[in-house]
């Protein structure tokens, strides 16, 4: 499959945007089933993984300013549809639902395998934006696993978006770095991912959430996407989690006290013992 | 208690929620300490289309009803009352062009006022027409294809920050109320100014201002409806924003409320709760049916009006009258509950009291209502 990658916009910027994004429990403290291994998602609301929100805002922000459309993707169960649907309040243009039993079980490798899939039927873009990584899994590695699959650059931890190189097919970023940051260029079409710096999500319009209630998701299953079914699901996903804890809290420290030179001595001691 | 929302009008309610919640609460007692004007959260309120809520679509509303703008007016009043009043003023000072503005008028006003990029107010109080509104002074004098006007206006709410107001001038002065007119006068018009702020007990993010017209000259064409219609405009703008003021004392009440029952469960007092002992489980009880009995009228009524039923100033009056009261006693009691804390100004307690106490006051002062529900009485048995 080719894809019509587009780094001819001369004229004019107008932008097509994918946005990858994942729904996920609304809570710090990921609850976790010690027999399978999984996430326990009853009783917990479903959210869009906020570095995700950073995502989409960044994307209406470059189609209000350039003009373009905004497609929402995301893979998951049949209630992932309330995330594009608030997505699309939001101002996307557009949502694709990526939604079969054969996905189910996928780790980051069959999931961004398959949200290429996706993205490739999908077939003209300019920049897939993602959040830096989702809240639950934390892994940071599914918008990276995208673009390596389509085989386009990518650019991680990006907290700026300079499209004014875009005409030329290019795109100037700035990248957070632990101290300062980097300014990188890479050409279009290339995947971004954003962290929480790059702006400020709005909250929906009324009018968005109207346009939203009423809009059409598209669901592509197995069917439409004819994978390799060795690279999807759970047979297609090389990491096998052996356990998933929630680590022991911390107990509290030990306090040494008296004379400096006792306390050297002692901490001396102790030390020897633990090793 | 379900009261049987629509959809759509769920949809207003959590977006309106999540916004209290988010942008209003937090800078609540920011704006209440500065009495600045709330720009950066109409700007919200804006982009959210909650200024688009009351307006027909036509005119880039979204063609929603007055229940949508109470349901919008008690969340945010839930969070600040000073800041939902800004809200719910433009909506006051929009309903005369919704309700007699021509074809023009209504084009080209209501898509700015929709949008929010303009907020709109209603002027008729002066200093001496007060709830006598019929002693107005100020004057519309017609030359030509212009009305000539000269007066004061004061207690305008969103008074200098509005650039759309209501404005209602005797045309005829012998003809006592039957002479008065409303006009459409937008802000920068030559001869209409701004006087003193005014400094509030309550709702301090709001901004209530004098209107200072000195021979402003305003085109015809702004005159709305016909001459001597202005206390008609007037009376029909109070039954359809009355809810609104009614939804805005819900929301405080509900708001003091909240606060009440959450002190009440952490305050520790002879060793337990205080929620535990039956004085403070007896005053929230009551607070709590009184905040729902309100409810329950100022949805009634809103859903009345429309609905289309025609005469509602009864009810209106008595929704409007009896959220206030309820709000003034509900905050009264809140503060009461947090004790010393309640009187502070570290806790949010006092700003509820101070806020409610405008609701039982303006748009018809509750002894006015009260006699438009006795009169309605009056006329109803007299048949």
């Amino acid at each position: 499959m080719t894809i019509d990658y587009r780094p001819d916009c001369l004229n004019s910027i107008n932008m097509n945007i994918i946005v990858c994004i994942k729904q996920v429990p609304e809570t710090t403290e990921v609850r976790i089933n010690p027999e399978t291994n999984t996430l326990i998602r009853e009783g917990v609301k479903s959210i869009i993984n906020p570095f995700d929100m950073y995502a989409i805002e960044e994307a209406v922000r470059l189609k209000e300013k350039f003009g373009g459309k905004v497609t929402v993707i995301t893979m998951g169960p049949p209630q992932a549809e309330t995330a594009l649907r608030e997505a699309l309040s939001l101002g996307c243009d557009e949502a694709i639902l990526v939604c079969d039993r054969a996905f189910a079980g996928s780790d980051t490798w069959a999931t961004s395998y398959t949200l290429s899939g996706a993205i490739k039927k999908i077939g003209t873009f300019d920049l897939i934006l993602c959040g830096k990584q989702a809240s639950d899994g934390d892994t940071a590695q599914v918008g990276p696993g995208i673009s390596t699959h389509l085989d386009i650059p990518q650019v991680t931890y990006v907290k700026k978006i300079d499209p004014a190189l875009a005409c030329k097919g290019w795109v100037r970023v700035e990248r957070m770095m632990e101290e300062g940051f980097e300014i990188i260029e890479t050409p279009l079409p290339c995947l971004l991912t954003v962290v929480k710096e790059i702006n400020e999500p709005r909250l929906p319009s009324l009018k968005g959430m109207m346009r939203a209630k009423a809009a059409k998701i598209t669901t592509w299953t197995q069917k439409e996407l004819q994978l390799d079914e060795q690279n999807i699901g759970l047979c297609g996903s090389p990491t096998q989690v052996i356990k998933i804890f929630t680590p022991p809290q911390r107990t509290g420290g030990q306090i040494l006290q008296g004379e400096a030179s006792d306390i050297a001595n002692k901490l001396a001691e102790l030390l020897k013992n633990e090793i | 208690m379900d009261y049987l929302l629509t959809e759509e009008q769920k949809m207003v309610r959590e977006l309106a929620r999540k916004i209290a919640e988010d942008k209003v609460r937090p800078v609540a007692a920011k704006y209440d300490a500065s009495e600045e004007f709330p720009w950066d959260v109409l700007k919200v309120l804006a982009q959210s289309d909650l200024f688009a809520i009351f307006v027909p679509a036509e005119y880039g509303g979204t063609g929603g009803g007055v229940l949508d703008l109470c349901l919008v007016t008690e969340e945010l009043s839930r969070a600040c009352g000073g800041i939902a009043v800004c809200y719910a003023a433009s909506a006051l000072g929009t309903f005369p062009i919704i309700l007699f503005g021509n074809e023009e008028q209504k084009k080209k006003y209501l898509p700015d006022l929709a949008s929010g990029k303009k907020i709109a107010a209603f002027g008729i109080t002066e200093p001496e027409a007060g709830s006598d509104a019929s002693a107005i002074k100020t004057t519309a004098k017609k030359e030509g294809d212009y009305y000539i006007l000269n007066g004061l206006k004061h207690f305008i709410t969103n008074g200098g920050d509005a650039e759309i107001y209501t404005i209602i001038a005797m045309t005829d002065k012998t003809k006592g109320a039957r002479g008065a007119s409303a006009f459409i006068v937008e802000k920068g018009t030559p001869g209409f100014t701004f006087g003193k702020k005014e400094e509030k007990l309550g709702i301090r993010a709001s901004s209530t201002r004098e209107l200072i017209f000195t021979d402003c000259k305003i085109p015809k064409e702004n005159l709305l409806s016909k001459e001597g219609m202005g206390f008609i405009v007037t009376m029909k703008t109070f039954d359809m924003s009355r809810p609104g003021v009614a939804a805005q004392a819900l929301g405080i009440a509900q708001g003091a409320l909240d606060v009440a029952v959450k002190y009440a469960k952490e305050r520790q007092q002879f060793g337990k709760s205080i929620s535990s002992f039956q004085g403070i489980q007896w005053m929230l009880a009551d607070m709590a049916t009184e905040v729902e009995a309100a409810r329950a009228l100022v949805y009634s009524c809103a859903r009345e009006i429309d609905s289309g039923v025609k005469d509602v100033a009864r009810d209106s009056a008595m929704a409007k009258m009896y959220a206030s009261d309820v709000a003034m006693k509900v905050t009264t009691e809140a503060v009461q509950i947090l004790g010393g804390y309640g009187y502070m100004k570290d806790y949010p307690a006092e700003k509820y009291m101070r806020d409610a106490k405008i609701t039982q006051i303006y748009e018809g002062t509750n002894q006015i209502q009260r006699n438009i529900i006795a009169l309605q009485l009056i006329k109803e048995t007299a048949k």
